[in-house]
């Protein structure tokens, strides 16, 4: 009997066991236990959540692999954890670790300006973000098992998390209504590899999971993005910003679950106390914008 | 009889988290009704349900928040049959091993989850599982957990080459570490339809068949058919 371990199945399969659920950014083993008890399907481990790095300012660096650890003994479910995007040498240390999956993110302040991980040549799987199609099928094409629209961490507010999946998708539906001609050029305008374009308009799908991160704090935004065509949620600052974590944790596991119920996001929308104060995307300078990170 | 047409099975996954979507396709692709289950009004008229893979820690949250509890052990002692694979085996063992309180004591069986370690531990390997003829399973582990012991009325399906359990059957449920949905693999689900079909008539493959013309529940019907 062979046994093959971080094949491209357990890499991209870890992710699809994770669909349909809640991913929570946790910055201590407590934040931790309380995401595990709410039903979340994995926790982030960082330092700080995005709102506080946005307030912040300053340089945005991978955790400290003490606290990661310290996360990853206080649950059972997957812990994942942030490198910078380009930032070979976090990886291979968040890989040491044993963490389930890494986060190439535009979170963190990036590393390298024109190169990404190459992401095929670690045991571990990847997450990355994206913007649009082209962005996704590159990050795939460098070995990504997992994608996720950025939104725009930090911010409570759900339009660009919105956006980005509705342009995702829509491409997507695009690609499939095109004759096997016009791929090539598709292809070229999305500066993305062939083979993945066909491959994705033959399936009608990215041939890796789907999340959305970036904006979502209340049950209802999940589940609009659920309803959009998401397969799960990211949560970063939605959660422990609010003023009842453990129970906005819980409401979201749900709205996640029965995102196409009006009744039950009714039900479990109520009386959650008051939301992470959002901001508006206009009072962000392009400089400070998250999601043009990464290329 | 639930179904509509004797002997065409309608089968349930349940979808409150992890890969429904995988299962629901795998039973389509082999001509299986099948629907997502998340309330356990979703339970009705179904022959039989896949509890798929996923966080357990989540599913049995979910299970439990919405009374899936009772409807779903209601249905396995009605003898339709049930599927788990990984998170799915976990949800159905009678014991957990460290800890977790049971959710569906369904099989009798102590399970210990992430029992192989974590996500980098993950593999796929050729399984040979003699109930399912001699081609071998393609078998994906994802954080998977062992069966460290099984009741008397357990059938052990597939062991690894190191003797430890990873397919089990006791009466109507069957359960698996892996995932043949990830595979490609219809085998599993193939055999749950069987059982489904024959849940939903007892008839089917049991080889007395009521006359085609002959109406049930009246005098001398199916009930006094001679074997």
């Amino acid at each position: 009997m062979t046994v093959q371990t971080s094949t491209w199945a357990t890499k991209k399969g870890l992710a699809q066991m994770l669909k349909g659920g809640v991913i929570m950014d946790v910055v201590t083993p407590d934040h931790a236990k309380i995401a595990e008890d709410a039903g979340a399907v994995a926790v982030m481990a960082l330092e700080r959540v995005p709102a506080d790095i946005r307030a912040a300012g300053g340089v945005a660096r991978m955790s400290d692999p003490e606290m990661i650890l310290g996360i990853m003994d206080a649950v059972s479910i997957p812990v994942m954890a942030k490198a910078r995007i380009g930032h070979f040498v976090e990886a291979q240390i968040l890989e040491a670790l044993g963490v389930d999956y890494i986060d190439e993110s535009e979170v963190l302040t990036p590393a390298d300006e024109t190169n990404h991980i190459d992401k095929h040549g670690f045991k571990v799987p990847f997450v990355c973000g994206c913007r649009d199609l082209g962005e996704a099928l590159r990050r795939i094409n460098e070995g990504a098992a997992m994608i996720r629209t950025k939104g725009e961490a930090g911010t409570g507010n759900v339009v660009e998390a919105v956006r980005q999946l509705r342009n995702v998708l829509s491409e997507i539906r695009r690609l499939e209504g095109m004759r096997d001609d016009e791929l090539f050029v598709a292809a070229k305008e999305l500066q993305a590899p062939y083979d993945l374009v066909r491959d994705v308009a033959e399936h009608g799908r990215l041939p890796v999971v789907n999340f959305v991160a970036g904006g979502i704090s209340t049950p209802a935004d999940a589940a609009l993005v659920m309803q959009l065509g998401s397969e799960g949620v990211f949560v970063g600052s939605g959660i422990f910003k609010s003023e009842d974590p453990a129970r906005m944790a819980n409401a979201i596991v749900q709205a996640t679950t029965h995102f196409d119920d009006p009744k039950i996001l009714a039900e479990v929308s109520k009386g959650l106390g008051a939301p992470m104060r959002g901001l508006a995307l206009e009072q962000i300078p392009d400089a400070e914008r998250l999601a043009t990170r990464g290329w | 009889m639930s179904t509509a047409r004797a002997g065409a099975p309608r089968i349930g996954v349940l979808a409150v988290q992890g890969d429904f979507a995988e299962h629901l396709a795998t039973l389509r692709s082999i001509g299986v009704a099948a629907t997502e289950v998340r309330l356990p009004s979703d339970l009705d008229g179904i022959d039989g349900l896949i509890l798929p893979g996923g966080e357990s820690t989540a599913i049995r949250r979910l299970i439990d928040r919405w009374g899936l509890r009772e409807p779903i052990l209601e249905l396995a002692r009605s003898g339709a049959p049930l599927y788990g694979t990984c998170a799915g085996l976990i949800v159905m063992a009678r014991d957990i091993v460290d800890g977790d309180a049971t959710v569906l004591p369904l099989l009798d069986v102590a399970v210990r989850r992430n029992a192989f370690g974590r996500q980098l531990d993950s593999f796929e390997t050729e399984l040979l599982v003699p109930v399912l003829g001699d081609q071998p399973v393609h078998a994906v582990f994802i954080r998977a957990p062992i069966i460290e012991r099984t009741g008397p009325g357990v059938d052990v399906l597939a062991t690894l080459d190191d003797g430890r359990i990873v397919a089990v059957r006791e009466r109507n449920v069957i359960a698996t570490s892996f995932h043949p949905e990830l595979a490609g693999e219809t085998r599993f689900h193939r055999l749950l339809a069987t059982m489904a079909a024959e849940h939903a008539d007892p008839a089917e493959g049991a080889g007395r068949r009521r006359h085609p013309t002959r109406r049930t529940g009246s005098a001398g019907g199916a009930g006094s058919t001679a074997s």
